[in-house]
């Protein structure tokens, strides 16, 4: 079993309530932090971590916190970001329903090292169970003298509020969350300036993921030599990783980064396997925004070494055989799945929630929708699959923020690796409604590393 | 006095005050390389980034930090470094993001040219002639939507809309009530009132002099003629709202529409009100002080209207030659 | 549930005042429009949706433009803009729900009510929609129910049934008891 740094007490009946949390250790980093340790003294222990950003872009959550702007006389805020959409990511959900405090601590914690007085969790509106859940949480650790004035007599105040959104992707965005948070559209801010140097009220602000938040909470526990002996390489620590799709147990699994692949999905001990004795196809390996890959290259890296759970071996290969932990969002395909229809649900999802500030995003992410209905019922043509990505290559790095990229990797990498699916829809289109391509050649072990094209 | 620092684009150095943004760096160096603007405005604050047109190549970051900048960068939005090189029509990378971008934004723009009474002063016009391809790779029913009138002088052809917020930027910062904005989400997005409100408000005729394209019309001119077959003069009043700084546009004797100054950026020299814009189209009300200047690149300078300098309108009544008498004198001395 | 007619006189009531001037101490002074959308929320869970006159209404409470409250309420897709069923299933239709039947799931409840997506019943009480993913793939299908935002998992034709006639029954209930 590996081990478990968020999850370990998940199962403790009344987890979610302070009392039981307390009594397993809940609330010791908020004492040890505020009592013992120095605000720097806090971000030099994330930074020591290695602790990378949870969310998606595993930037390292101490070097973020560090570039934090201190000016005289403006206050600073921390606001995280639980606005969970990547399609594939379900972790931050399944943490905030069942151990609520422990984000709540990691709260008290970080705005404390940040010296954020009034902090806030930003929750996706459709989440009201969840925002519900938290404002309970917060009552309680409020009463106990965990948030207010002058925490447990040390003089630190903090105020901690659950923002709702209004169902908008985009939001997940650092900065159109903060304009969402301002009552605004959600649409991304032009960067420079960053949120560190002018964010929210236009004061110096630190997004962070849910998870991230809560890693500091070990971290701090148990000092940041402990947390980095886990994982490998610059992929320290463990991660939370959402399973879905056709797999015998789908669910949220918190891995030590450098789990193999083939583990992961295998073993008893996270996926079991795949469902009714299906093979797989392929996979989307963090949330539906990095490039999907066959079974054969997800399992194996060109060199015929295993593949693994880690923010670099996921990457190795870039965009020729590799792909992206990104938010961990981790979504099996076995072999009856169809991958062209796949990618038309993936850039209908993209093209419903661009925010239509930029035009490559705006126009370009509806163009291949349609493109891609097209192909996928029956009236494609085999140039469509070079404009599908001239499209994509005229969206990617063009935007004011990271969707247009988020939605150009998935149809340029579906192309990229399953050309011949998509073709077969092209030249058998009536064969293609009525049944799928299979799994083809997607499993077949890799030919030698020199021959796998750089396409 | 602030800081100077040395920027070069395409080559061609200048020193600006710091702060500056590479693209108005650009406007000071002038010419060829200076990069189209779609939706920024340099007078509308928190404009720019959004239409992806000016997107220019940081081949240098500055001398302190030269390494190159990843992505290609919205020059009007991104400012200045000491020492930083910038390429712009030197990049084929960035004229291949240039194309791509202006695909984008026909892709769903219905190329009603012919009937639009923005054609001729059309910068999406212009933007699409430099920088388009001959056939659209798009197969699909472009987006529509109705027209509806915004008060009685402005009409909204949203269809022609490239979303680019300058509209919305005028309403904000240039009157006090602002009633349109943009509604909706993604290509769905729209400007729009909601509910149908007229805007009334003393400089909410501006918004017509910022679209970039035929999407603000201005009613009072609406299929009356061509750009360029009118004849845009300069002129004044005395206005107690603006600086009444005015372009007339004639049509032999008649006034077909007045519009705010624009200059070599297309951008207006100074904002108008709706009395000067929609009311005086007399020439009795004004004060002439000759042809405007239009670039010999805009089709509205092809009929030669310089010649016609003072316009006719001045030379057949005497009583607008006695008002403008100063001007006739100098600018008809040497006939 | 209260339907707006466009010449209703919009009073919010003292408890509801209660509650928005509790959101507003979240924030710092003159930022006010930050409570827009946790307003908006409650606005749509009290009314059903949220009218022009109700937007109108909380511009005049924010001391916003009404175009401010139209331009936010429209670009997230939570609000209604028309009146919704009173019970709006929303069923995630993004890919990984996809791979494990969720398009079955949203045909079976179009032919069970017998309405296209966006539409009412006739007796007012149903209308779904399919939405982008609600971060619950590993419990998928799922769909929620709005102003509580009720969740409900591992969807199978017979839960969706068992859940419509269950909602059926409440309601008829809960007529019962006011009659």
């Amino acid at each position: 079993m590996g081990r478990k740094l968020l999850l370990e007490n998940i199962n403790v009946p009344g987890i979610n309530t302070f009392e039981v949390y307390r009594k397993h250790g809940g609330y010791r980093a908020v004492e040890k932090a505020l009592k013992t340790m120095s605000t720097e003294d806090v971000v030099e222990e994330v930074k020591k971590s290695g602790l990378r950003g949870r969310g998606g872009a595993g930037f390292p959550t101490g070097m973020k916190w560090s570039f934090l702007a201190k000016p005289e006389g403006k206050p600073r805020y921390l606001v995280c970001n639980a606005d969970e959409s990547e399609p594939g990511t379900f972790k931050d959900r399944y943490l905030i329903t069942h151990i609520p405090h422990l984000l709540i601590e990691g709260m008290i914690v970080a705005s404390y090292a940040l010296g954020a007085k009034t902090s806030y969790i930003y929750v996706r509106g459709e989440m009201m169970p969840q925002i519900r859940i938290l404002e309970r949480a917060i009552a309680e650790a409020k009463a106990e003298g965990f948030l207010g004035k002058n925490i447990l007599g040390t003089g630190y105040d903090l105020e901690l509020y659950v923002q709702p959104g209004g169902g908008a992707y985009i939001c997940g965005e650092e900065t159109a969350l903060i304009e969402s948070l301002e009552g605004k559209r959600g649409n991304p801010r032009i960067k420079p300036p960053f949120p560190a140097i002018s964010g929210l009220y236009n004061c110096p602000t630190v997004v962070n993921n849910v998870e991230s938040i809560a890693a500091v909470v070990p971290i701090i526990n148990d000092g940041a030599d402990e947390y980095a002996k886990l994982g490998i390489g610059r992929s320290t620590g463990t991660k939370l990783i959402s399973a879905s799709g056709n797999i015998k147990n789908p669910g949220v699994y918190e891995i030590e980064l450098g789990v193999p692949v083939e583990e992961f999905i295998y073993s008893d001990e996270y996926c079991g396997g795949m469902a009714n004795g299906k093979r797989l196809k392929a996979v989307v390996a963090g949330g539906s925004s990095v490039p999907i890959l066959p079974a054969n290259l997800i399992l194996k890296l060109t060199t015929g070494e295993n593949r693994l759970m880690s923010y670099e071996s996921l990457a190795e290969g870039a965009f020729a055989s590799g792909t992206m932990l990104g938010s961990g969002g981790f979504v099996v395909f076995d072999e009856d799945q169809c991958i062209v229809r796949n990618t038309w649900n993936f850039a209908r999802f993209y093209h419903h929630e661009s925010c239509g500030q930029c035009s490559p995003c705006r126009e370009g992410t509806g163009w291949m929708e349609k493109v891609l209905h097209r192909l996928e019922y029956g009236h494609g043509k085999l140039s469509d699959l070079d404009l599908l990505v001239d499209v994509a290559k005229k969206i990617e790095g063009n935007t004011i923020c990271p969707l247009g990229d988020a939605a150009a990797w998935p149809v340029a990498s579906a192309i990229r690796h399953f050309r011949d699916e998509f073709e077969w829809h092209v030249s058998h289109a009536e064969e293609a409604m009525g049944r799928n391509y299979g799994l083809a050649h997607y499993a077949d072990p890799l030919p030698k590393a020199e021959t796998v094209a750089a396409n | 006095m602030s800081e100077r620092v040395k920027v070069t684009i395409d080559g061609i150095s200048i020193e600006v005050d710091a702060g500056t943004t590479i693209l108005n760096a650009a406007r000071l160096i002038g010419g060829d390389i200076v990069p189209p603007a779609m939706c920024y405005y340099s007078k509308l604050e928190g404009s720019g980034g959004k239409c992806r047109t000016c997107l220019v190549k940081v081949s240098k970051g500055s001398d302190k930090d030269p390494r190159p900048m990843p992505k290609l960068i919205a020059s009007c939005r991104t400012g200045v470094m000491d020492g930083m090189e910038v390429q712009n029509i030197t990049s084929p990378e960035v004229m291949e993001a240039r194309k791509g971008i202006v695909e984008m934004l026909l892709i769903n723009h219905p190329l009603d040219c012919p009937i639009c009474d923005q054609a001729g002063e059309c910068k999406l016009q212009d933007l699409s002639y430099e920088h388009g391809s001959e056939a659209t790779r798009y197969e699909f029913e472009r987006r529509t939507f109705d027209k509806i009138d915004i008060g009685d002088k402005i009409q909204l052809h949203m269809t022609r809309c490239i979303l680019c917020y300058r509209c919305v930027y005028v309403a904000d910062q240039l009157t006090d009530q602002r009633e349109h904005g943009i509604l909706g989400r993604g290509d769905a997005a729209e400007i729009s009132t909601y509910i149908e409100k007229a805007i009334d408000n003393d400089f909410s005729g501006n918004v017509i002099d910022v679209c970039p394209v035929g999407a603000l019309t201005d009613k009072t001119f609406r299929f009356k003629n061509r750009v360029w077959f009118t004849k845009p003069v300069d002129a004044h009043c005395d206005c107690d709202k603006c600086s009444g700084k005015v372009t007339l546009w004639y049509k032999g004797e008649e006034v077909l529409r007045v519009t705010a100054r624009k200059d070599v950026n297309g951008e207006v020299e100074s904002f108008i009100c709706n009395t000067c814009r929609f009311e005086r189209k007399n020439t009795s009300e004004w004060t002439i002080e000759g042809p405007r200047k239009i670039s010999h690149h805009s089709v509205i300078s092809s009929n030669h209207y310089e010649l016609l300098d003072p316009p006719a309108v001045i030379r057949k009544n005497p009583a607008l030659k006695e008002a403008n008498i100063e001007e006739f004198e100098r600018v008809t001395r040497h006939y | 549930m209260l339907k707006i007619s466009e010449t209703d006189e919009i009073i919010f009531t003292p408890e509801l005042l209660v509650k928005f001037n509790e959101i507003l101490l979240r924030y710092p002074e003159d930022r006010q429009k930050s409570a827009l959308l946790p307003i908006l929320h409650l606005v749509q869970a009290e009314y059903g949706w949220v009218s022009s006159p109700l937007m109108d209404k909380v511009a005049d409470f924010l001391q916003l433009k009404p175009i401010e409250v139209y331009e936010v309420a429209t670009f997230y897709s939570m609000f209604f803009l028309k009146p919704p069923g009173k019970y709006m299933l929303e069923v995630c239709r993004t890919g990984p729900c996809c791979l494990i039947g969720a398009e079955t799931i949203m045909k079976h409840i179009e032919e069970r009510l017998n309405v296209k997506e966006g539409e009412v019943t006739a007796d007012g009480l149903f209308s779904w929609r399919g939405v982008e993913c609600l971060a619950a793939c590993g419990m998928g299908p799922v769909l929620q129910i709005a102003p509580e935002y009720t969740f409900y998992e591992n969807l199978t034709a017979a839960s969706v049934d068992e859940l419509i006639d269950r909602l059926r029954l409440t309601t008829a209930e809960k007529a019962q008891i006011i009659i």
